[in-house]
């Protein structure tokens, strides 16, 4: 196929039909969907992402580009997967126990599915045990926890201390973040990591997962 | 303008109140619990909250009511309880404000997002119109604390179906230099589409200190010709020991505050971190 070039266009500028017409012209053609994914694909999200941090795109623009990388993933996935391709890594999100917000979770899950991570959405309120369960049903490598409220980011704590008590610690990475949640929070509660946004969500995800 | 804004407005600005949540908790609301089902549950201490603040002279106080649309309550299992908390709600701030104060019954977002496909354009009219009926007999609307400026003008569409007149105030802390809305709308695309809905009075609250609403105020004022509300915080929360800490007390929030009445803003209150004494500092400082 000869112009590649037209789905670094449909995700930086969202257009999810587009990108998948495009991925699916460019399997029919025999283009290496590896190809697609490295040389077009990434790239083209790590541009929103800057776009993002430089105050040129802001949560809509996000949002659309994810949305058009997933609807690209899911026509590729199954030949990745075929070829015994694991995915960029396998999360658990949900917002932490006594905290029924999820905004700022749904744009993370939003986020890390466009980077194409497989996310296990559990909601909100979710107890330390749900997340235990499914960690460990689901053998996903990454944890991410949201609070919005100061009162209830406590549940960070409680989760981070279970996933220990329960001999799990060690499998798992787990990141965290939220409007009043800090870096030097996570530090205090032993979690790994901590980012500010959804974007850097994803970057945080990606080294955590490399780790 | 209604007869009520006539009535209300003047050389100086309108004080409005200060936080609720952090009142109400201060007298042993549990954390995590849904604030607004107090209005059942403990209309004695609401009444307190409604209370400190007409007594520390706020002349427009707000209702108990932030999180009282059948989207959010479902969520805290209250969705059988929408009519209730929110004539409670009312019912409460009427009580403690009598005839020193007006009533601007509060509506806040429903904590979904449109465009993810969350919640459907129709399903949130709708609860704003369930809400907005059940907060008739409120003085006035006041749809606050909104990161979407679509959700807003859906809020301000359902509120003008009730009569009353509506205040609409989005919160301001994304970009560069923290004036965007977190969905990244300006100043002005908010007037201008906010009046272009209905709005009677448009404004900013939460998410800034003083600060930072002080240039999102003045290009409010020169984008819409409609009165300007602003409800800042007390400046940027700080964690420390695992608690929220604002640093802003309550004279130097007075004191920023003159610069809001030099912009022309028309009322002036605050948000997160602020409290009774805020008021009455404000309403030393801006009608002495």
């Amino acid at each position: 196929m000869e112009d590649l070039k037209k789905m670094y266009d449909a995700i930086l500028t969202g257009n999810f039909k587009a990108a998948r017409e495009i991925t699916q012209q460019a399997l029919d053609a025999g283009v290496d969907p590896q190809v697609l994914v490295q040389e077009q694909m990434i790239p083209a999200m790590g541009e929103v992402g800057r776009r993002y941090e430089a105050n040129e795109y802001f949560v809509p623009e996000l949002l659309i580009s994810a949305r058009a990388m997933k609807a690209s993933l899911e026509l590729i996935r199954p030949l990745l997967a075929a070829r015994g391709a694991e995915p960029a890594g396998r999360v658990v999100i949900g917002t932490v126990k006594g905290d029924l917000h999820d905004i700022g979770k749904n744009l993370v899950a939003a986020m890390l599915e466009g980077a194409g991570f497989e996310v296990i959405d559990l909601g909100v309120d979710v107890t330390p045990e749900k997340f235990i369960t499914a960690l460990n049903e689901r053998h996903a490598g990454l944890v991410a926890m949201s609070a919005l409220l100061t009162t209830t980011m406590n549940s960070m704590k409680t989760t981070v201390d279970a996933i220990a008590a329960a001999g799990v610690r060690n499998k798992v990475k787990i990141m965290i973040g939220g409007a009043p949640v800090t870096q030097k929070y996570a530090d205090e509660i032993g979690a790994d990591g901590y980012s500010s946004n959804a974007n850097a969500a994803v970057a945080l995800a990606r080294k955590l997962s490399a780790a | 303008m209604s007869s009520l804004l006539a009535q209300l407005l003047g050389p100086d600005p309108v004080i409005t109140d200060g936080a609720w949540g952090t009142q109400l908790q201060a007298l042993g609301l549990p954390a995590g619990l849904c604030p607004d089902g107090w209005n059942l549950t403990h209309p004695d201490l609401v009444r307190q909250v409604a209370q400190s603040y007409v007594d520390a002279g706020s002349k427009v106080i707000l209702t108990n009511t932030f999180r009282s649309n059948r989207i959010t309550l479902t969520a805290h299992g209250l969705a059988d309880r929408v009519l209730e908390i929110n004539r409670a709600g009312v019912e409460i701030s009427r009580g403690a404000a009598g005839s020193r104060a007006k009533v601007f019954a509060s509506i806040g977002p429903t904590g979904k997002m449109l465009m993810m496909g969350e919640v459907s354009e129709e399903e949130v009219f709708n609860a704003f119109v369930e809400q907005s009926s059940a907060l008739a007999a409120a003085d006035a609307l006041v749809i606050e604390t909104m990161s979407d400026l679509e959700e807003a003008r859906i809020a301000v569409r359902a509120a003008k179906t009730v009569g009353l007149p509506v205040v609409a105030s989005m919160v301001f802390d994304s970009g560069k230099n923290k004036d965007r809305t977190m969905m990244g709308a300006t100043p002005e695309e908010v007037a201008e589409a906010l009046t272009e809905a209905g709005a009677d009075v448009i404004g900013a609250n939460c998410g800034l200190g003083m600060e930072g609403y002080i240039p999102v105020a003045q290009r409010l004022r020169m984008a819409t010709p409609l009165p300007i509300w602003i409800k800042p915080n007390a400046g940027l929360p700080e964690l420390v020991d695992g608690h929220i800490v604002y640093r802003t007390t309550p004279a130097e929030f007075a004191r920023q505050a003159e610069a809001l009445r030099t912009a022309g803003v028309a009322f002036v209150g605050g948000c997160c971190g602020t409290s009774p004494e805020f008021i009455h500092a404000l309403q030393k400082v801006l009608r002495p």
